[in-house]
């Protein structure tokens, strides 16, 4: 009584298996187009970095590609054609972000220093800079001023959208039922569209209506950025306030707690962490806003800490101005230093914003799976 | 036993409980509604504002508006100009944010790929200014040599038509910043879109033999259509409108079909290089372009939106 065991199938006899590469076959393919690449850009006018990808990549995905093509057949050819244009795109997107970070921070830290934090523009000249190329003066001239407007701007613009934005996402979550609820929602959308520029020539139109033609202030530039933020802090607040179970408010109702107390003490602090984080994370947003303050705070190259008279520097206006119109034409370089000096100083900000965004919202999490 | 243990439902309904009127309660509803109704009154006053301030131009003398002859010859090579920086960002990045969603999706290993999402958001963070800066300064000399290249070689194509600028500071270099600035917004929509595609659909898809790609054409990409759609839309919302990076990479000019040398110029940037030093009636027109901006974004945005409404309801995954 032996059983009989059927011969195993060739993989010719199958009609459902194929030949298959080894598992191996692309790291091995990789190697080498890295090889035949390297080669060919050398022979094509000198190696660069650039062409020694661009060649390999182009070598791998024809080899790897014509290769699983004539073994395996087309399906598989395609799939593996795809994989490596999908992990290409990953690469060339990894270009950009690297090339930013690594050029900001080479070319910022030339002149970012506790100097450059901690002094304004006032009397800087043209002069001063080709004098400092020279090497016969110290390079003077830093970010104070702009600093102090963009704290003072971004302040302002937070003081007005975060209540406003709040209490509109409770009414929403909350109140909002019918026509008044769809229309808010709605027109919220429409706001998270509008662009940065078209904000700030609406504040700058209201000012020149209420106070004057070319009316420029700290305070105009808040409002500017408040229309950006606060269809930003609705959404997030929101959608922070959605996800409080429903059964919270119940038991609170069932206490005979009122329905504001309920929202104050119960929906409200539940929420808490993800709606500070998304606060967080809409100044970062506009802390970087660059186009609504030209045109209504203006520039500076002093110090003015009162954002309701005269105009007010804001650090994105100072990359910008300092990029764009260095002090003196035929020594630019110190205010593209300046320049870049301002744009570490702003994404530093703008990422430890976004670290503290994270940070409240693991630690202010509602303490859950008790 | 059961029909006389419960009581009529006539009864029940006869005294609902109504809760008491209480002052903390209406004060609150009140002013969450009036900060609501705010959100409404600001829009209005945006689009009041503007068009107020926009009216001098239509009714001025043609003669008087910048260039000298009326306000659409004005502003139509600077609304192509728009289109076409975000046309060019458009091609750009559309193709490389589905692969980088894939990628972080259904091809990068599952620890890998959450790490990655928060690498491509970094991208969003940072400020536009710091791209224009890094677009002037080093990204315009490093393709202007790629630009000479397509001048000489692809002269014949007006768009592509020759001598490309020595600086690089041409159209296609503020194009490709722009496709570096929306390419998180279609990456993070499209890869949301993808990881919610029912698993069942694309075990099935394997199931029945189907390679990776092949599961990714049949299961997630028609599931995540209306998203990557939606995407695309709202990044072409964000390059129409985006201004710094074409204000400082463009040396801008005027109109002319060529995309690799100077000239051209976009809405946005037109009222960020002009506004701070204007006065009397080009302000009114800044201010009208602006409108005009405010309404194509506004188209854009309304048919993003209206895509994903018209697509969610019957979408699988509900």
């Amino acid at each position: 009584m032996s059983i009989d065991t059927l011969p195993p199938a060739g993989p010719a006899s199958s009609s459902l298996a194929h030949n298959q590469l080894p598992r191996y076959t692309t790291q091995i393919v990789l190697v080498a187009s890295l090889a035949v690449g390297a080669g060919l850009s050398a022979v094509f006018g000198g190696f660069s970095p650039i062409r020694f990808a661009v060649l390999s990549t182009l070598v791998f995905l024809i080899v790897n590609t014509t290769l699983s093509a004539v073994v395996e057949g087309r399906r598989k050819a395609v799939d593996k054609l795809v994989t490596a244009l999908v992990y290409t795109a990953f690469g060339i997107a990894l270009v950009p972000l690297i090339s930013v970070i690594w050029s900001v921070l080479d070319n910022g830290l030339e002149r970012f220093s506790l100097d450059f934090l901690q002094t304004s523009m006032r009397n800087v000249t043209g002069l001063n800079d080709q004098q400092a190329l020279e090497g016969a003066a110290p390079f003077i001239g830093g970010a104070y001023h702009a600093i102090v407007g963009t704290f003072l701007i971004t302040a302002l613009a937070s003081v007005i959208s975060v209540p406003i934005g709040l209490l509109t996402s409770i009414y929403l979550v909350e109140y909002g039922r019918g026509r008044l609820a769809r229309a808010i929602t709605f027109f919220v959308d429409v706001m998270t569209g509008i662009p940065s520029i078209v904000a700030g020539l609406f504040a700058a139109a209201l000012f020149a209506v209420l106070f004057g033609v070319g009316t420029r202030n700290g305070f105009a530039g808040a409002v500017a950025l408040s229309v950006l933020m606060i269809p930003v802090v609705v959404r997030s607040s929101e959608e922070m306030l959605r996800i409080v179970p429903n059964e919270l408010r119940e038991a609170a109702y069932a206490l005979g707690v009122p329905k504001w107390r309920t929202i104050v003490r119960v929906v409200v602090p539940t929420a808490i962490s993800g709606i500070a984080s998304g606060v967080t994370l809409a100044i970062a947003r506009v802390v970087g806003e660059t186009a609504p303050l030209i045109v209504t705070a203006g520039f500076t190259s002093s110090i003015n800490t009162n954002p309701f008279s005269d105009w007010m520097m804001s650090l994105p206006a100072y990359v910008y101005s300092q990029a764009m119109r260095p002090l003196s034409g035929s020594s630019p370089q110190p205010s593209f230093d300046r320049a870049w000096a301002a744009a570490l100083t702003l994404i530093l900000i703008v990422m430890v914003l976004n670290l503290v965004a994270r940070l409240i919202a693991r630690l202010f999490a509602p303490k859950t799976g008790r | 036993m059961t029909t006389t243990a419960t009581p009529p439902p006539t009864e029940r309904r006869s005294a609902p409980p109504r809760a008491k009127a209480r002052p903390g309660d209406r004060i609150f509803s009140r002013s969450a509604q009036v900060a609501g109704i705010l959100i409404l009154i600001i829009l209005a006053g945006v689009a009041a504002f503007l068009v107020r301030e926009a009216l001098p131009t239509f009714t001025a003398d043609p003669s008087e508006i910048d260039g000298g002859e009326g306000f659409l010859s004005y502003v139509w090579p600077l609304v192509f100009g728009t289109v076409a920086a975000a046309l060019i960002a458009l091609v750009v990045a559309t193709p490389l944010a589905l692969g980088i969603a894939l990628f972080i999706s259904h091809f990068a290993p599952r620890r890998l790929a959450q790490g990655l999402g928060y690498v491509v958001d970094l991208l969003a963070a940072i400020p536009s200014v710091v791209f224009g800066l890094w677009g002037i300064q080093w990204l315009a000399p490093q393709v202007q040599p790629a630009w000479a290249w397509l001048a000489d070689n692809l002269g014949f194509i007006p768009l592509f038509t020759g001598p490309a600028s020595a600086t690089g500071r041409t159209m296609m270099t503020a194009g490709l910043v722009l496709a570096v600035m929306i390419l998180p917004i279609i990456t993070a929509i499209s890869r949301e879109v993808f990881l919610q595609t029912p698993t069942l659909h694309e075990e099935a898809a394997l199931a029945l033999g189907a390679t990776r790609w092949e599961m990714i054409r049949m299961a997630v990409l028609p599931f995540g259509r209306p998203g990557i759609i939606s995407g695309i839309m709202l990044g072409l919302g964000r390059a129409l409108g985006e201004t710094m990076a074409v204000a400082m990479v463009l040396s801008t000019g005027g109109f002319t079909w060529s995309m690799l040398t100077s000239g051209n110029n976009t809405i946005a940037a037109e009222i960020a290089l002009d506004f701070p030093e204007s006065s009397g009636l080009k302000t009114n027109t800044l201010i009208a372009a602006g409108l005009v901006l405010f309404v194509i974004t506004l188209a854009v945005n309304m048919f993003a939106r209206w895509i994903v409404s018209r697509r969610s309801e019957f979408s699988g995954a509900n």
